[in-house]
């Protein structure tokens, strides 16, 4: 993005020059030799703890490499200056109850996840209902990678280098009718492939859903990959939503509907817990969780133990962009 | 926190075996230290853990919550172990194990203070704002967590035997009866922190735990009403000091 001038005076939710993120040779580089290093290590046992950085840690970790790759062109309206998560942090600390509810969860467990092949169905209020392969949506407009910040309820945070399009291109492409006033995001549930969904946690399948204007905005970006690759399965291969002004459970993974409806939907958070989560869940610092604060977050891999955690920002930074969605809504009441 | 108040200590059918190991100390001293450094040394693996993952970069993505997660785990691990000594030395007859209670508790409460500065050092950063605004209400489940750490520690500080002894067994064995709510709070804390994820597995298991243990007491207590109705006796002063004296003169 950033024409010089506006590059000083928007420190703040924009602008990071390319060159300052890792590219991802040089991270896959890393993560090789220290894989190497670390396999070495495990013979040395404790001799090695405490005196050399990272060793056994890494040597397990598989995911986010040798996943296919997705090409695209970095989209510079959305690049922010916030140094990204390391790759291992954003594919090894996930929410995805479909695996379990521990964040570790999703990074063992989401193997038995088969993204190929994959269907995801186009229905109800739409002149064009339609079946999509993934690989034909995937092709459906070109594929851009956006570094998102991104803001769990729960009071962490990441910066994310996804790869999608706007889902505003294929709502476009199906055409809803007068009638859709929501959209609504279904998540896989298939008990064969995610064992996490033998446990009642949720209302399965996980329902997510956007108003109409909030799902044509062109930062709701419907995600096929991060970091250059396809998604791993934790991160909700193969393809999801990722809505950065809202609080992360807002973004369904592993769609297999997209449904256009008149009624606002009764989202899988929403029907658990009323109180707590509401449809909209934009991130806001000044409306509290009922059971703790949301006016700071942990950023991950940001400092060490002793980095104290920063302040929210409304919308998670993405004021400008999307308040005006809200304008006269009262957003306690529409938390 | 030596002594869990164990108002079944007293009960007349104490097995032969405490009787004479209690009588032949020399024999089981001589083995005790070394046990006890040995079970010290166990005791703190967690912390140790800690330390050397937090020095070797695997404390994970969030090293503040896992900090958290593990020191009140071991909290609530120590806090189980120490409830169960009583019940598991009644019922084996091993009364040595009556040794590690202190310890143990002591554990309990360092564990228990770890994860307190923990969340009030590197979670909150010293917003007291915050933090009180958490301990008066805003999280229940902190607040009974916290309820439950505050009480613990007059129990930590009367633990060593001169303590003990300054209070009387009595009062001294009355004020540590709170082990009892300090468990309640502690799987309270836990189980409400739990459901926000409506994943109870986990809290559901210490709950059971400390259920059985407790409710081991009420049993014991209860049985030992009804001997004493059918004896039409009251209950014996002399009896009932004999279980502190032991402890106390050891």
């Amino acid at each position: 993005m950033s024409t010089n001038k506006s590059h000083k005076s928007r420190l703040r939710g924009a602008d990071i020059p390319a060159s300052s993120i890792t590219p991802r040779e040089v991270v896959l580089a890393r993560r090789r030799f220290l894989r190497v290093s670390g396999a070495g290590l495990t013979g040395l046992g404790g001799l090695a703890l405490g005196v050399l950085p990272q060793p056994a840690a890494f040597a397990a970790d598989s995911p986010g490499t040798g996943l296919a790759k997705l090409t695209a062109t970095r989209n510079t309206r959305y690049v922010i200056t916030d140094k990204p998560t390391d790759i291992k942090d954003v594919t090894t600390y996930n929410n995805f109850y479909e695996f379990g509810t521990d964040k570790s969860d999703p990074a063992r467990r989401a193997s038995t996840l088969k993204p190929r092949p994959w269907q995801i169905a186009i229905e109800g209020e739409v002149k064009q209902p339609k079946v999509y392969d993934i690989d034909a949506l995937l092709k459906l407009a070109p594929l851009e990678e956006r570094i998102y910040r991104h803001r769990c309820v729960e009071g962490w945070s990441m910066v994310i280098p996804w790869i999608g399009y706007s889902l505003a291109e294929l709502i476009r492409q199906v055409q809803p009718t007068g009638n859709a006033k929501y959209v609504e995001f279904v998540t896989l549930a298939d008990p064969k492939q995610m064992p996490g969904l033998s446990y009642p946690v949720l209302s399965w399948p996980y329902v997510e859903g956007l108003r109409m204007d909030e799902a044509m905005h062109p930062l709701a970006l419907l995600t096929f990959g991060l970091y250059g690759e396809v998604l791993p399965n934790q991160n909700g291969a193969p393809v999801r939503m990722v809505v950065p002004w809202k609080y992360g459970f807002k973004s369904a993974k592993s769609i297999v509907k997209i449904r256009f409806v008149e009624k606002m939907p009764l989202t899988s958070w929403n029907r658990a817990a009323p109180d707590e989560y509401g449809f909209y869940s934009n991130v806001n610092p000044e409306v509290d969780h009922p059971r703790w604060s949301q006016a700071t977050e942990r950023r991950i891999g940001d400092g060490g133990i002793f980095t104290p955690k920063r302040k929210t920002l409304m919308f998670n930074g993405y004021g400008e962009q999307v308040a005006s969605l809200y304008q006269g809504m009262d957003l306690r009441k529409f938390f | 926190m030596s002594i869990t108040p164990s108002p079944q200590g007293d009960v007349p059918a104490a097995p032969a075996g405490m009787r004479a190991a209690g009588r032949s100390p020399q024999r089981s001293q001589r083995w005790l230290p070394w046990v006890k450094a040995a079970v010290f040394l166990l005791a703190m693996v967690p912390l140790l853990r800690l330390v050397a993952y937090g020095l070797t970069d695997r404390l994970g993505a969030n090293p503040v919550e896992f900090i958290t997660r593990s020191t009140g785990t071991w909290t609530l691990v120590m806090l189980c172990i120490t409830l169960a000594i009583t019940p598991v030395r009644r019922v084996s007859g091993l009364s040595w194990l009556v040794r590690f209670r202190r310890m143990l508790g002591l554990f309990a409460f360092c564990y228990g203070a770890l994860h307190f500065v923990t969340y009030f050092w590197l979670d909150q950063w010293f917003d007291w704002a915050s933090i009180l605004r958490d301990v008066s209400g805003k999280r229940p489940f902190i607040t009974v967590g916290f309820a439950a750490f505050v009480l613990m520690v007059p129990l930590a500080l009367t633990s060593p035997h001169a303590m003990v002894r300054r209070l009387g067994a009595k009062r001294w064995q009355r004020l540590h009866r709170a082990i009892y709510a300090i468990a309640v709070l502690a799987i309270l804390h836990y189980w409400w922190m739990k459901a926000g994820k409506n994943d109870l597995a986990q809290p559901l298991i210490y709950a059971i735990v400390v259920a059985g243990l407790l409710g081991a007491r009420v049993i014991w207590a209860l049985r030992r009403q009804r001997v004493q109705a059918l004896s039409g006796s009251s209950r014996s002063p002399a009896n009932s000091d004999s279980t502190v004296s032991r402890s106390r003169t050891r």
